[in-house]
Order: structure tokens, then sequence, then C-alpha cells
């Protein structure tokens, strides 16, 4: 086999799951339907799946694993999320799954009260080496309880990681990053892209937590892109390319503790920036983002900072309304405008 | 129960009571920040609970966990640090005390959520599974917490799976001052245990000798894999949900009002000869001195120092 292979999304989260828990018995996958096949007589002789996850991410686990690892949990998000909590506080590195991230509403106790906060209200002794997986992102007709993009509110909290993978390479080296680490991480998923291919190396390899990736370098404009929206940055890039405007786009890949670093270097070097987001346009990492370089970036900016949000609208259900709440190359384009502008008459 | 069991819960109920009345003391002097609830008159059910676990046997603790930190051998000295706000305190003054913690005791921390506790031991029930071990998790939870949404998610998980988890109810007839008479659509918490097919015991939570039984039998339960146990302890506090309630509530006829569950025990452990005038007399002003050895310990610790406002966030 050769050392890179195509593979999907889902693929490459799958492997990086299985490699977990090959390497350390004490990982364990709990959540809703993640086997889905427990006690089901005629599945359990087969050792099948009736789902392996709702989208099939956590396929073929329970039965490499057994069903004391892979725990198929009733719909019961408080309960599953908070167990997996105690569990990491007392020994197990557990790969939790709160389905849609929509679901925050039922779960999110365990996160903001207990994972979040037990190592500094216990003075540094306890650690909560757990990952949550959960799934955001709007494109699959699954309307609004079921597509919200919602890592945001995670980033808002203390005492948590959130990670976005944008890309099956950086899925698995994430995830892997994510495991390797002692604390709570939250693993936000975007549902559209779990069947995009990319190259994968093979082995065990991580992509750093909190460090973002420059995607392309460019010295005239940049683009910050969070999960799905790298693709969008990419695509604007390419546009603008033809009119002689080069763009560096940067794939944040963690949104808290996001890449401050990174994202001034850049700006230091092409002094105008936009940010990409699907989450609801106030209060979300592409503000956050945009008030942290405004402030420790000033002296670099050649213009305003421009963020590209869903718009503050719960997420439509009909295809056409959904497309229009989906940022999009065209409104990034429109919302960068003025830089643009600015832009080709400085080098006109 | 053996004598030395007696002897163990005579010494740390007096622990509980003499810790809380000083701190209702201290805190009456406006030396302790915050909130605080206070746990004496509900000693039966910690130290009958916790004279059958050891270190590696985890508890999950409520608003109201001074009492079970103590019954689980926190040491009283950076207890009363941390509840003082100080630098020695077992969460470095970070927590207060209503996250009094220590998972080196297997203490995984009072809680200032209603019903936080419900996961955290079944999860930590997940883990003696999954490492093999032969220990059990305790879930102490009120009357009020019996009413949260966890409660039902918990016990179904919990008996699906055949954890080794005991859930304890401790019924002090008043979820902050809303009687369980009226917030409880079943006249007891334990006859819900029959929706989660597992066993639910009714104990009279201030004596200590019940909640001793029904506890031993629910462990040995759950240690041999037949699942968790729901126990509903009826008890009843001596103080007011936090320090400053003026307790409205209350009434004279109130279930349990007017007993002492450590006068009872007292009574009772003479009568069968497991303890003496002497012990007694003698593990009361042991108790006395720790206190207030521990006092004397928090009031010389230092502020926590500014910098570690940053400090163990992340690990």
């Amino acid at each position: 086999m050769s050392e890179n292979r195509n593979m999907t999304f889902m693929g490459a989260i799958n492997e990086a799951i299985d490699m977990s828990m090959e390497a350390d018995d004490n990982v364990i996958v709990i959540g809703t339907d993640v086997s889905g096949g427990a006690e089901i007589e005629h599945l359990e002789e087969e050792k099948e799946d009736s789902f392996g996850g709702v989208f099939g991410v956590t396929q073929g686990l329970a039965a490499k694993y057994t069903r004391n690892r892979v725990i198929d949990t009733p719909i019961a998000e408080h309960v599953t999320i908070s167990s997996a909590v105690g569990a990491a506080a007392t020994g197990l590195r557990p790969i939790a799954e709160t389905m849609f991230n929509d679901f925050v509403g039922f779960m999110l106790d365990p996160v903001l009260n207990q994972g979040a906060k037990m190592r500094y209200m216990f003075g540094g002794k306890a650690k909560i080496p757990m990952t949550m997986r959960t799934i955001h992102g709007a494109g699959a007709g699954a309307a609004a309880q079921h597509s919200q993009t919602l890592y945001g509110m995670f980033a808002a909290i203390p005492g948590v990681k959130v990670v976005v993978p944008s890309n099956p390479n950086d899925a698995k080296g994430l995830f892997l990053a994510a495991m390797a680490d002692d604390n709570l991480v939250v693993f936000s998923e975007d549902k559209t892209l779990y069947g995009t291919k990319g190259e994968v190396p093979e082995g065990h390899y991580t992509v750093e937590l909190g460090k973002a990736g420059i995607a392309r370098e460019g010295e005239d404009l940049t683009i910050v892109g969070i999960g799905k929206m790298v693709q969008v940055a990419q695509e604007v890039a390419e546009q603008l390319e033809t009119s002689n405007v080069s763009v560096e786009v940067i794939d944040l890949r963690t949104v808290s503790p996001w890449d401050e670093e990174t994202v001034l270097e850049s700006v230091k070097k092409t002094g105008r920036l936009v940010v990409v987001d699907e989450a609801n346009p106030h209060n979300n990492t592409a503000t956050d983002v945009a008030s942290v370089i405004g402030d420790i970036g000033f002296d670099y900016l050649d213009g305003p900072i421009k963020t590209v949000c869903a718009p503050d609208t719960p997420v439509p259900f009909s295809a056409n309304l959904e497309q229009a709440y989906i940022p999009h190359a065209d409104k990034v384009m429109d919302v960068a405008s003025e830089l643009i502008e600015d832009l080709k008459s400085v080098k006109s | 129960m053996e004598k030395q069991d007696a002897l163990w819960i005579y010494e740390k109920m007096n622990e509980i009571r003499q810790f809380e009345d000083e701190v209702h003391h201290i805190f009456s002097k406006g030396s302790i920040p915050g909130f605080v609830h206070l746990y004496a008159g509900e000693e039966a059910v910690a130290t009958g609970v916790m004279s059958q676990l050891d270190d590696d046997d985890y508890i999950t603790s409520t608003h109201r966990g001074h009492g079970h930190a103590i019954a689980k051998e926190c040491d009283l000295r950076y207890m009363m640090a941390e509840i003082m706000g100080k630098k020695d305190g077992l969460g470095k003054g970070k927590g207060g005390s209503m996250h009094v913690a220590d998972i080196d005791k297997g203490m995984l921390g009072a809680n200032g959520i209603v019903g936080g506790g419900f996961g955290l031991a079944t999860g930590a029930a997940i883990s003696i599974r999954n490492l093999g071990k032969e220990n059990v998790a305790v879930c102490f939870f009120g009357d009020g917490g019996a009413n949260e949404g966890i409660f039902h998610e918990a016990l179904n998980f919990a008996s699906i799976l055949d954890l080794p988890v005991v859930f304890i109810c401790e019924n002090n007839q008043y979820a902050e001052g809303t009687a369980h008479r009226y917030a409880s659509a079943t006249e007891t918490i334990a006859e819900r245990a029959s929706a989660y097919s597992m066993p639910g015991e009714f104990v009279d939570g201030i004596d200590v000798e019940d909640v001793f039984d029904k506890t031993k039998a629910a462990i040995e339960r759950a240690k041999n894999g037949e699942g968790p146990t729901l126990i509903e302890c009826s008890t009843y506090r001596n103080y007011g949900h936090f320090e400053g309630d003026e307790q409205k509530y209350k009434s004279s006829d109130d279930v349990n009002a007017g007993r002492d569950c450590i006068e009872e025990f007292k009574k009772k452990a003479m009568e069968n000869e497991w303890l003496t005038e002497e012990d007694a007399q003698r593990l009361e002003t042991d108790a006395k001195q720790k206190v207030e050895a521990a006092v004397e310990f928090a009031e010389n610790s230092p502020e926590p120092d500014i910098d570690s406002l940053y400090e163990d966030v992340f690990a």
C-alpha cells in the first residue's frame, strides 16, 4: 500500500479512533448508536453494528474491541457525556459522542460545569482526558435542529479545547492529538465533509492543537476559514488570483485556543483580513478573531476586518434557502469588496 | 456492625458535627466568603456509607458536601483552608465549599450543580468495570436532585449495564425551601427504583445502623456485578439550605425534626457495648482538637498567589 492513501474525512476519523483504541485499552467509545447493535441477537452473532454511528463513523469498532469498550447508550445525551467525564476523571480515556451539536441543550452541564472545571476547582488534581465528538453544519437539508454550527459555544468555555478539522489529513492528525491531550477536547465535524476525500498518511501522526495551518500562501489579503469554510476561502483565493490579488488562506483548525500568532503574522504581511465562519454572526469565533486582531494587529491593518458568517436566523430547510444561509464565495467577495477595491487601487 | 465500625463512625460523626458547627460560627463572623451549605444533622448517612468504602471507591457529592468529604477521610486542615479560600486548600482556594474534592481519596467533588454527580458516578463505575477493579462508586444526591432529569438517565443507564454504583438519596425533606412532599409525585424516592429494575430501599437516615446495613447489601450487589441499588435515607438538616437562610419553611412537625443521629447512635452503641463512655469522651475530644487544629491551620494559610488564577485550567 502506498504511504499516502486517498481517504474520506469519515474514514480518516474512523482510522484515528481505531488506532487510539488499538494503542490503549483504556480508550472507550460511548454514545448513542456508536455501534447500535447491543443485545440484538442476530447482529451480535455476526458482531455487526446496526449503525456504527449515525453517519457510520464508528463502524466496525464494536466487533473489534467488544461492547465493553464501544458502549451504546440510550438516547440520553446528559448521562452519555457526564458518565464520560466521570470515566475520564477515574482512569479511562473516553471518546464520547454528542451526535448533532444541536443537542447541546441536553448535554451541556457535564462539559460546562464538570469536565471543564474539575481540574481548576480541585487544585490541579483532576485530569479529564476526553474527546467529545459532535457534528455541526448546514447543507444536508437537516433543518433548524440538526444543522447549527455551535463550536463557538464550546469555545467560550475556559478549560475546553475545540477542534474543527477541514480535511481528512487534518481530521486524523488532530484527532490523534486530541486523544494524546489530557484535557477535554471538543472535536466538531462538519457532516457535509464526511464524504470528501483527501490524502491521508498511514500510521500515527499528529497535527498540533492550537496551531493554525497555512492552506495557501499569499501577500495581499488574509482569509481565515474554519472547517468547511476553508474551502470557501480557497475558492475566493482562486477567483482573486485571476484578478492578480494574492490571498493567504489560514485554516484555523483549532477554534479554542486559536492561533493568534499565525493570524497576526499573516496580517502583518497582507494588512487585510476576512474571517469566514458558518456560525450565526454574533459572539462567534469570527467576531473573536476580528476583535483580537483588531486590537493586537491594529497597526498592521490597511482596512476594516470583515467577517462572513451565516445570517442571524435559524437554519432553514428548503434547499435554496439553506444554500443562501451558508457563507459562500460570492458572499465573501461581496463583503471583501471594499478591501479588494482598495487593493486594486494600491496595485494599479 | 462491628465494634471497630462503630468507633470509626462515632469519631467521624463528631468530626463532621463539630466541623460544621465551627464553620457556622466562623461564617457568622464573616470570615468565610460565598455560599456555604452545612451537613450537620445528616452525619448518619455519610458515616454509615463511608465506613464501608476505601480510597479506591469513588463518591460524588452535593452542595452539602463537607460531611461526605470528612467521612471519605479528606484532611480537615486542607478542607477548612479550602472553605476559607486559602492557598493550602484542597483546591488551592479555587473551589471553595461547594467544590471540596480530593481525587486521591476517591472524593470526586462536592457539586454546585444539583444532580451534577449522577453521571460522574456512573462514569466512575464504568472505569471500575473496564479497569477490572473490585470497587464501587457511590452517588450522593438530595431530594432536590432526585427531581432532575439526569436522575432518570443515570439510573436507567447504570441499570441496563449493571454498573457497580449505589445511588444514595439524602432526603432532608427540603430542596432549598421547597418541600419534598410537594415536589415529588411519588411519596418516596426509593419506590422509583422499580422503574429501573433495581432494588429501592427506604432507610431511617437518622439511624446509622440502618444506613450501614442497607448500604452493605447494596455494595455487595454492586461488587458482585448485580447492578445498582437506590437507597433513600430519610434525614433532616440542622441548619438552613445555606448559611443565612431564615428557614421559614421548617416546622417542628417535620419528619425527623428534633432527632439527633449522634445522640441516638451513642445510646445504641453503648447498649451494644460497641462504645464506652470513655471512648465517647475521647473521640469527642479528639474531634474537637482536630477541628481546632484545622481552623488554626486554615487561618494561618496565606491567600492564594495571584498568579495561581491562571494555573490548572489545563493539564
